[in-house]
């Protein structure tokens, strides 16, 4: 466990930047080439499958904030990323068919109202369920978010208004700020917009007082509370920080499908994102970007070669907690740093 | 609600709690002397239904396949505890996540080979096929009643093994002090796979009595280990009279919340109630440790 | 008389009916280092562990500055000004030597709600990080990740994170515990030196050390406290010697 982002930094933020994360810059880069790609072979398929992956990448970073950095195995952010989903999707619905939600408020297919509101609301779920979930530990938090996961999956299944097990189809125009985002690669660039800007959003919160604090809690919980820091309310506000992020991730998924599911709230995706921070590396902010692209692509070709494609991706996921202790990013050479308590006793 | 319905429902309920309590038995028992998660667990749950299937087909008799099934489960179970498992039991808890996650994938798969993705029919035995006239207009169905009987018998039985018998003192003994379990001449390796496949097989004795009630298709087992889980942590890590306890309180408190609630708050009111007793005793209702 | 600083009145502690406490009541003056000396098991790290305010006492009272302290959590005690460093070594191991004493630095501000400006860099923080480890003299090795120290030098580590709290009183849970003999006197040395500036309950085995640092010791056996007194009068005490001195020779 060697953090080295805490080393004194001598040189400023972007240089740092450059030397140490310059290869998710070449990723970024590339990703931005993919609706240009996607026209040139003419494969619309491939456009999206990388809108899917940034925003799985998205969903990833944000557990990986509390994860890699705060040592909380937490397997309840499909749920949080869903009830951005859901906010961004109910909102609409109303909006295209003129009732009220609670016969009070009036829906809205603006995104600039929307997507916050989601983002709000999966924060509060993350604060609400992280007050019981947080005076826990090791274990014991790993099976309540699990348990409230599904809570959350039933709540919406059970919502036969919106259309319950079946899921629910944006029918209303969504605008933001002008976009056309109805076109694929306009939507592709405002989301890849949304993971640059929520990487350096986490970029420089985990070397902030408040992200040196929630890394030493994962690191010596005790020895946090010896030096005088209560550590409840830093986790309580780093788990609410990450609902909003999932929630963010989950508002530009339906808005990107024009639809949403329950089953994208099932705790196997929870599962998912775990996998995708831990294969890119939960040593870096930027890890489970490359966890999301590579699980993307396993997804999305293994099933070509075989209809029994679980397994073998079951098994590469044992192998990598047996052999890839620090993810893809050691792979790539960024090695060195690692984030402290992924192990989560 | 009436009077005969509130039995009806109690009984349900009664019985949903043994079955999660064959369940959260090799759980919690598991993680108490293991230190593992194990979200595999469910899969066990599904191969019990499966193999009793197989079984079935194979033999026609229920008691046959019954006492067929469940050896084979325990088997499963000792497999992967040796194959797998068993490196895990000193890692990370996100290590143990991912295995199991992982070995889930695997266990759906291998299932989806061999069975394929329609459900399969496992009948309940024709003796128990009809109805029971317990009193003035209330009926239930045998099977279910049987289920009861066999819980609560295999609960009792499980509780005099771990309290009064010499293999029970190993658990205990395994569960509180592994070093002094060990240098007390316990072959603490034994025990561990022992109780996983003695877990295993309870696992798949509850698959097996719920295939004919419920369907026995790839993922059945998922809702049980979210249940079981609950279970577990309200009673406590590692505590088997907390897990009867919360087995019960769970399954008759789901089984009520369903009926008595709107569907969006029934099926969040086991939830609540996890939420509500671990605001009160955050390491559940009988803490094994401290 | 001044008054004490930490003043402990019949405190007891039991787990499962065995008694880790027993009815102790113990005073440490304001720039006293008063050592604390008894068997194993006596009740040593317990005892810490209360004043600190990691285990709650069963009955009993702690005073601190006067003010009653027993029900206080241990994150307020430390912002009061109670610092103790732990028997077994209890650092960041991830993080540099420097950023260990920093986040000290930066528990005595008032919050860490802060979220955009890098920690690392803030000299409000690195300053009194730097200035702890040039007290402690672990200076030159301030950009070590603390895993790769060795374990003397954790040791004083510990004891730069205590320091940047700015506490008025130092429980130091032995210090020493598990150093070589070079180690051993350096650490004598910079806890001499830091005797004119704080108060220091100190649990230590060295008897060399203790004799060389304490005003005044106390005996602990059973949990219990059975002598109090300058180190000379309890080196000569008769029951001190029957209880615990005897069996050192």
């Amino acid at each position: 466990m060697v953090d080295s982002a805490l080393k004194p930094a001598e040189t400023g933020f972007i240089a740092r930047t450059l030397r140490e994360s310059w290869p998710i810059l070449v990723v970024l880069a590339l990703l931005a080439l993919a609706p240009t790609l996607s026209s040139a072979l003419e494969n619309p398929f491939l456009i999206r499958l990388f809108t899917r992956a940034v925003i799985f990448g998205m969903a990833a970073v944000a557990l990986n904030f509390v994860l890699g950095f705060g040592g909380l195995v937490s397997l309840m952010h499909a749920g949080l990323a869903g009830i951005g989903a859901y906010t961004v999707a109910i909102l609409a619905f109303h909006d295209y068919d003129g009732s009220k939600l609670f016969g009070v408020f009036a829906g809205t297919g603006n995104l600039a109202i929307s997507i916050p509101l989601g983002m709000l609301l999966s924060a509060f779920g993350a604060a609400l369920t992280g007050i019981v979930s947080l005076r826990t530990s090791g274990a014991y938090f790993i099976m309540i978010t699990l348990a409230f996961n599904q809570m959350l999956y039933y709540f919406f299944v059970a919502l036969q208004q919106y259309g319950g097990d079946d899921g629910l189809q944006i029918l209303a125009s969504l605008d933001l700020a002008g976009f056309d985002i109805s076109k694929r690669a306009t939507f592709f660039y405002v989301a890849l917009a949304a993971l640059t800007l929520e990487l350096l959003f986490f970029a420089r919160l985990v070397d902030s007082r408040f992200g040196v604090i929630l890394r030493a809690t994962a690191q010596n919980e005790r020895r946090v509370i010896a030096l005088g820091i209560p550590p409840l309310r830093y986790k309580l506000a780093a788990f609410a920080i990450s609902g909003a992020a999932a929630g963010l991730a989950g508002a530009l998924w339906a808005t990107g499908q024009q639809f949403v599911s329950p089953s994208e709230l099932s705790w196997v995706r929870s599962g998912d994102y775990i996998v995708m921070a831990v294969l890119g590396g939960m040593g870096r902010v930027w890890g489970p970007v490359l966890g999301a692209i590579v699980f993307v692509l396993l997804e999305a070709f293994l099933p070509s070669w075989t209809q029994f494609w679980q397994a073998p991706f079951g098994l590469v996921v044992i192998l990598i907690v047996v052999f890839l202790k620090g993810g893809l990013i050691d792979l790539v050479g960024a090695k060195g740093p690692r984030a402290p308590g992924g192990g989560g006793h | 609600m009436s009077l005969s319905l509130f039995i009806e429902q109690s009984l349900n309920g009664v019985q949903l709690g043994v079955m999660l309590f064959l369940m959260a038995a090799g759980l919690t028992l598991v993680f108490g002397i293991m230190n593992l998660i194990n979200l595999a667990h469910g899969s066990l749950y599904m191969a019990g239904a499966f193999f009793a299937a197989a079984f079935i087909k194979l033999t026609g008799s229920f008691v046959l396949a019954v006492l067929l099934a469940l050896p084979a489960a325990a088997i499963v179970g000792a497999f992967v505890e040796w194959a797998v498992l068993r490196r895990f039991y000193s890692r990370g808890h996100l290590d143990q996540v991912l295995v199991t996650f992982g070995l889930i994938l695997v266990f759906n798969d291998v299932v989806r080979m061999i069975w394929g993705v329609v459900p399969v029919p496992l009948p309940p035995p024709d003796a128990l096929a009809g109805s029971v006239h317990l009193f003035e207009g209330v009926f239930y169905p045998a099977f279910r009643l049987a289920i009861l009987a066999v819980g609560a018998l295999v609960a009792l039985a499980l509780y005099f093994v771990v309290s009064h018998t010499r293999v029970g003192m190993w658990i205990r003994a395994g569960a509180s002090n592994r070093p002094m379990a060990s240098a007390l001449g316990v072959d603490v390796e034994l025990v561990f796979s022992l109780v996983f496949s003695a877990g295993a097989a309870l696992a798949g004795l509850a698959g097996l009595m719920a295939g004919p009630i419920t369907a026995v298709q790839v993922g059945m087992g998922e809702p049980i280990l979210i249940l079981a889980l609950v279970v577990t942590v309200i009673g406590g890590i590692g505590s088997i009279r907390g897990a009867f306890v919360a087995a019960l309180i769970i399954g008759i408190g789901d089984t009520f919340g369903r009926v008595l609630l709107p569907p969006a708050l029934g099926s969040m009111v086991i939830f609540m109630l996890m939420a509500a007793i671990l605001a009160w005793r955050p390491k559940g209702l009988f803490p094994v440790h401290g | 008389m001044a008054s004490p600083i930490l003043s402990v009145k019949n405190l007891n502690k039991r787990f499962a009916g065995i008694i880790a406490t027993n009815d102790l009541s113990l005073d440490v003056m304001p720039l006293e280092t008063h050592a604390l000396i008894g068997p194993n098991g006596a009740g040593k790290t317990t005892l810490i562990a209360q004043l600190q305010g990691e285990l709650a006492p069963d009955s009993g009272h702690i005073a601190f500055n006067g003010a009653d302290i027993t029900r206080e959590p241990a994150h307020r005690r430390a912002r009061l000004g109670i610092a103790r460093s732990f028997q077994i070594t209890s650092i960041f191991p991830g993080f540099t030597a420097l950023a260990n004493v920093a986040l000290a630095a930066q528990a005595r501000e008032n919050h860490g709600f802060k979220f955009w400006t890098n920690a690392a860099n803030d000299p409000a923080l690195v300053a009194p990080a730097r200035a702890a480890l040039e007290t402690i003299g672990l200076d030159h090795r301030a950009d070590i990740v603390a895993e790769d120290l060795s374990h003397g030098e954790r040791r004083q580590l510990e004891l730069a994170m205590a320091l940047a709290m700015r506490p008025s009183l130092l429980l130091l849970d032995e210090p020493m515990a598990g150093m070589g003999r070079q180690d051993g006197q350096r650490m004598t040395r910079i806890l001499a030196g830091l005797k004119k500036d704080y108060a220091i309950l100190i649990v230590e085995h060295d008897m060399d050390a203790v004799f060389a640092l304490a005003d005044r010791v106390s005996v602990l056996v059973a949990g219990a406290v059975i002598a109090t007194g300058d180190p000379g009068a309890v080196r000569a005490d008769p029951a001190v010697k029957a209880a615990y001195l005897g069996h050192k020779g």
